[in-house]
């Protein structure tokens, strides 16, 4: 049996008397591509919260990275790693002075955190930018280096929100080609994105809507399944139900 | 004289150049799309048409007029979404609405057959606070609001950023609803998906204009030969066949990898070359381009 990341069962998380998440359930193996998609509003972004260990779930049970879901949120926030394009890192740091306070925030010790730095720094050809201001690199640059400071501390799972918005189509490609180099080292990659192009990039893809897990397999399978050629054309007929909006 | 008419406008913050010597014009009617990446200087230009900033240098009129002479006139004529949400959060729909209709000393009857077909979708909540409302509804209401002084020029800054496949198809509905009523549109995004939904498109990429044309007149654009590679790991493919000599480029795209042909490229070599390699299930055939491919090509040069 394949060994899991994450494995969650009924998860769910209610508002009041709005159900955001309704009882989803789903093994990410380790190692894998997981890709996370959903309408506006199917409550992706609750879900991910619990995952990250930053909500606690009202009802389910669940591991990530071994630890559960519903009592060992700090344990969880330690062993993984998140970006998003809304926030990655600051502008008036260097690149360095960066790296240096994500290691702090992770514990790192400073022979790690050296080592770490030539590490990623010199993978992504980075090594003379970094003592630049984090604010005077372009976007596809930065987006770059957030992701690999999500995953300075060696994280088990990373997990990426959108990380690719706005991004040109290039630099978009290079970005998936470090998620894929940082899956072939073992690191499991949960991902959302609205470019459907890049949910073929998955191992595996899940669709939500409204608050349920309406689709899990691989692009293929779904592919078939649906009837059509794209995944475009998947989210299409699986989004369309939707009778939430937000 | 064109609707818009842009001549080498440039716009500089500092030390970065935002707008380089930019030109392009839009036709009555027309559904003009700017697609490009964000840095391209796409917002800076709506900034610039709306008459919110001065260009440093070029000129541009909008409906004949100039946009730092005659920034009073072309504020009444034209409707601008910003790309930001930038409703009053605290007032509700119906409130919103009203106020910008005042703004422009108008009632919102006067353009309720314009507005309608967009405002019926949220009448519903006209009772909830803007900031209340799910992505989708905001920007329906920023739609209407925009329209409400039956503007000839729509402005309308990445209106489909960050919101799902299916309310993205949507808005561009709405979109087309309004071209049939003679507006003139200038629409920018970052999805390269989108363009086939605009009449004519400019492929913008940090300051500058990489190509201006119909949809099919930038796909055809595209020189080289092109071919869809796959294979069980794709990964592995991808580093297997930048190496192959022939290849001028290859890069994911959606459930294949292109390959940018070379004059000397050979496919049934590389089909070889790869299952030697170990690959499993190799497949290599000739495809058609798209707008990203064309866009991959000129940001190289």
């Amino acid at each position: 049996m394949k060994e899991t990341a994450i494995s969650i069962r009924e998860l769910t998380k209610r508002f009041g008397d709005f159900t955001a998440v309704d009882r989803i359930s789903f093994d990410v193996y380790k190692g894998e591509i997981f890709g996370f998609l959903g309408a506006n509003g199917a409550g992706k972004t609750t879900a991910m919260r619990m995952l990250c260990g930053l909500s606690f779930p009202t009802s389910g049970s669940g591991t990530v990275a071994g630890f559960d879901v519903m009592r060992e949120g700090e344990m969880i926030k330690r062993h993984i790693g998140y970006m998003s394009q809304r926030f990655s890192l600051y502008d008036d740091l260097t690149v360095m002075e960066n790296i240096r306070l994500f290691a702090g925030i992770y514990n790192l010790t400073p022979y790690r955190t050296r080592r770490r730095a030539v590490e990623l720094l010199s993978r992504l050809n980075f090594l003379g930018e970094r003592h630049t201001l984090v604010g005077a690199l372009p976007l596809g640059w930065k987006q770059k280096l957030a992701f690999s400071i999500a995953t300075l501390h060696s994280p088990e799972i990373v997990f990426l929100d959108e990380p690719t918005g706005g991004v040109d189509p290039i630099t978009r490609r290079q970005f998936w080609e470090l998620i894929y180099e940082e899956a072939n080292r073992g690191t499991t990659v949960f991902v959302t994105t609205h470019y459907m192009d890049e949910a073929e990039y998955c191992a595996r893809v899940s669709i939500m809507v409204d608050g349920e897990v309406r689709a899990l397999d691989t692009p293929a399978a779904l592919k078939r399944q649906f009837a059509t050629d794209s995944m475009d054309g998947v989210f299409r007929t699986i989004a369309r139900g939707a009778k939430r909006a937000e | 004289m064109d609707v818009i008419e842009i001549n080498r406008l440039s716009k500089r913050y500092g030390q970065v150049r935002a707008l380089d010597e930019v030109s392009l014009s839009v036709g009555r009617g027309e559904l003009f799309g700017l697609i490009g990446p964000d840095g391209a200087g796409k917002t800076t230009l709506f900034r610039l048409l709306t008459t919110l900033i001065s260009p440093d240098s070029g000129a541009a009129t909008v409906e004949g007029l100039d946009i730092v002479h005659g920034y009073r006139r072309i504020r009444e004529l034209v409707g601008y979404m910003p790309g930001r949400f930038s409703l009053y959060p605290d007032l509700t729909v119906e409130e919103n609405l009203n106020f910008f209709a005042a703004l422009f000393g108008t009632h919102v009857q006067d353009a309720y057959d314009l507005v309608a077909p967009i405002y019926r979708q949220i009448e519903p909540f006209k009772n909830r606070r803007a900031g209340k409302l799910s992505g989708g509804m905001k920007q329906k209401l920023a739609l209407s609001c925009a329209l409400i002084h039956r503007p000839s020029v729509l402005f309308l800054d990445e209106p489909t950023t960050g919101v799902d496949a299916v309310s993205r198809s949507e808005f561009w509905d709405m979109l087309a609803g309004l071209k049939a009523k003679d507006i003139t549109m200038l629409v920018s995004t970052p999805y390269m998906d989108e363009a086939q939904r605009c009449d004519r498109i400019a492929l913008c990429n940090e300051g500058r204009i990489l190509g201006i044309d119909t949809p099919a007149g930038i796909v055809s654009r595209f020189d080289s030969r092109l071919y869809a590679v796959s294979a069980g790991n794709m990964f592995t493919l991808l580093q297997a066949t930048r190496t192959f000599e022939g290849v001028d480029a290859c890069y994911p795209f959606g459930s294949t990898h292109h390959i940018v042909a070379g004059g000397n490229f050979d496919a049934a070599a590389l089909d070889g070359h790869l299952k030697a390699d170990g690959l499993q299930d190799v497949r290599i055939a000739p495809c058609m381009p798209t707008i990203e491919d064309v866009f991959i090509k000129l940001m190289q040069r």
